[in-house]
């Protein structure tokens, strides 16, 4: 197993850190931690933050310290394998029509294939809730077929619309935001990450597997069925 | 008891509701959010005998001018040095008044600070997300933004007329002129001696000022090879540097992650003093070992509580003590 580097992040956080490049068997052992951390309850702790290979324990420096809590990380080591028994499968219905994402075309064009192949590749997977981050309710799927993977444009679009799926490079997101955003803009779905409407709150884990699930324009909310 | 309603007659950009915030949601990219001065937010709602934690206004540079339309309702004023117009009649800095319709309240800078706070002696109603109504300006998500024209509610409004006064600002609140840092956790992806040109020149808070943070102009700060890493972890108090050299101190309504390099990371009791300083105004940095952060820490968490049990003393009148004098003697002398 691969032993983590422990750096301190000001007086009130510690980062545990697998490695350094994108790699799911680091975001994994981050998973994994997250998960020993949450059953081991250790004192002093507020919450931690997983991401792609690192995991930030934020603590209150006024009962514990960077040490203490290196220590308590330190003896749940070795972690167990990952057993699945603490993830979720979501299916996420996604409408792929062309003429309401903007960049679906591009994206086959790019990837030399058709826009049903992409589709087709892309349906065939089960994505990874690597991390959250950028904006609140951003899941970050990994796990996009190599072929389909493309760099992120030049020109950020704004005012995407919530509910979009975006993809660049190994990663996609199911946006809970209308927000602007420099990533391919391929589908949209009625599937809400974060629901602000009653009590929020937010369907994915990380660690849980996500599929999308091809639907037709009329599974969308009317708002989003028009371009 | 009853409700108070306040005319926002003018609010500049920036006036938000914000409660302690919502801690414990930035694995869902939510940052906590809540008042860029915590300590200052707490002062205000102590000063009128308010637990700590709920919702106040934050008032920005831009200031905010309110008229009581209904109902009294008293209002603490603390933070950076603001200049309170009530009735026109001008003041400055910490105090508690009372507002009667009729009573127009205008707030705006004063000789420093960026952020001030007001409390009310009841309940503002506004949105809640996430059980917090601390406002996440990206998303305008939680209680939301104060804009011109809108009638602000006190739900359960009350008068406290033994804390009316002024009150002096405790020296944690001050402004500080010097940020202390624990260095990295990426500071080995920086040239040779970045940390110490860091730690060795002020740096100007340029216009680039927000809620999510404070871009800084100084001498640039080289990263080696790597302009960016995997997507990682951040805090309130994170000084990420982008590509050009340029490093921003991230603040309240951060993001929870991000693909920059961070030289170094503010300690936490210090961002609140850091983020009153104003644009034009200079900051230096200075390294600290972690042993220290953490004294530092504790050293003002308990100056905190200390300034903050100062505050909770009720204000009474000459009557009021000489009163109170009297029964306390007599309860002894009866004993």
């Amino acid at each position: 197993m691969i032993a983590p580097v422990f750096k301190p992040v000001g007086d009130s956080a510690l980062l545990v850190e697998f490695g350094t490049r994108e790699d799911d068997v680091l975001n994994q052992l981050v998973i994994s931690l997250d998960h020993a951390i949450a059953r081991a309850e250790i004192h002093g702790v507020r919450e931690t933050v997983p991401a792609l290979v690192n995991l930030l324990v934020v603590f209150d420096p006024v009962v514990v310290d960077h040490g203490a809590i290196k220590a308590a990380v330190q003896a749940l080591l070795p972690l167990p394998e990952a057993t699945g028994s603490q993830t979720t499968h979501h299916d996420v219905p996604v409408c792929f029509d062309a003429e309401l994402t903007s960049d679906l075309r591009d994206v086959a064009t790019a990837c030399k294939r058709s826009v049903d192949d992409v589709v087709a590749e892309l349906v065939a997977v089960n994505l990874k809730v690597a991390m959250y981050g950028f904006a609140p309710g951003y899941a970050y799927l990994t796990g996009v077929p190599k072929a389909l993977h493309v760099p992120r444009k030049q020109t950020p679009k704004p005012d995407v619309p919530k509910g979009s799926i975006l993809m660049a490079g190994p990663q996609s997101i199911v946006t809970s935001l209308t927000m602007p955003t420099g990533w391919s803009i391929i589908g949209r779905s009625p599937f809400e990450v974060m629901q602000t409407t009653g009590e929020t709150s937010f369907r994915f884990n990380v660690g849980d597997t996500v599929r999308y699930t091809p639907v037709g324009r009329t599974a969308l909310p009317s708002h989003l069925q028009t371009p | 008891m009853t409700t108070a309603r306040l005319k926002v007659i003018s609010a500049g950009p920036l006036v938000s509701y914000q409660d302690a915030g919502r801690p414990r949601l930035m694995r869902y990219g939510v940052p906590a959010s809540g008042p860029m001065d915590r300590f200052a937010h707490a002062a205000a709602n102590t000063m009128l005998g308010n637990m700590p934690d709920p919702a106040c206004i934050e008032v920005s540079l831009g200031g905010l001018v309110l008229e009581c339309v209904e109902g009294e309702v008293s209002v603490a004023i603390a933070g950076g040095s603001f200049r309170t117009g009530l009735d026109g009649v001008i003041s400055e800095g910490w105090a508690v008044h009372t507002l009667a319709p009729g009573t127009r309240l205008s707030v705006s800078g004063g000789a420093w600070g960026s952020w001030c706070y007001l409390a009310f002696a009841g309940e503002i109603a506004a949105p809640t997300w996430l059980s917090s109504k601390a406002t996440h300006t990206l998303s305008g998500l939680g209680g939301g933004t104060v804009r011109t024209g809108d009638i602000i509610t006190i739900t359960e409004a009350t008068t406290r007329p033994g804390r009316v006064g002024t009150y002096d600002v405790p020296e944690v609140a001050r402004p500080l002129p010097m940020g202390r840092l624990v260095i990295g956790p990426q500071d080995h992806l920086f040239e040779h001696g970045a940390t110490d040109t860091l730690c060795s020149h002020p740096y100007r808070v340029t216009d680039a000022y927000n809620r999510m943070g404070m871009r800084l102009d100084g001498p640039a700060l080289r990263l080696g090879n790597a302009l960016s890493i995997p997507s990682e972890p951040i805090v309130r108090g994170s000084i990420q540097v982008a590509g050009d050299g340029v490093p921003t101190l991230l603040l309240a309504d951060h993001q929870t992650t991000g693909g920059y390099p961070k030289i170094a990371t503010m300690i936490g009791a210090d961002t609140d003093r850091i983020a009153q300083a104003r644009s034009g105004g200079r900051l230096n940095f200075h390294a600290v070992e972690v042993e220290e952060a953490i004294t530092i820490a504790r050293d003002a968490s308990h100056a905190r509580a200390h300034a903050l049990e100062d505050l909770a003393a009720p204000r009474l009148s000459l009557e009021q003590r000489l009163q109170q004098a009297n029964l306390i003697s007599g309860a002894v002398a009866e004993d």
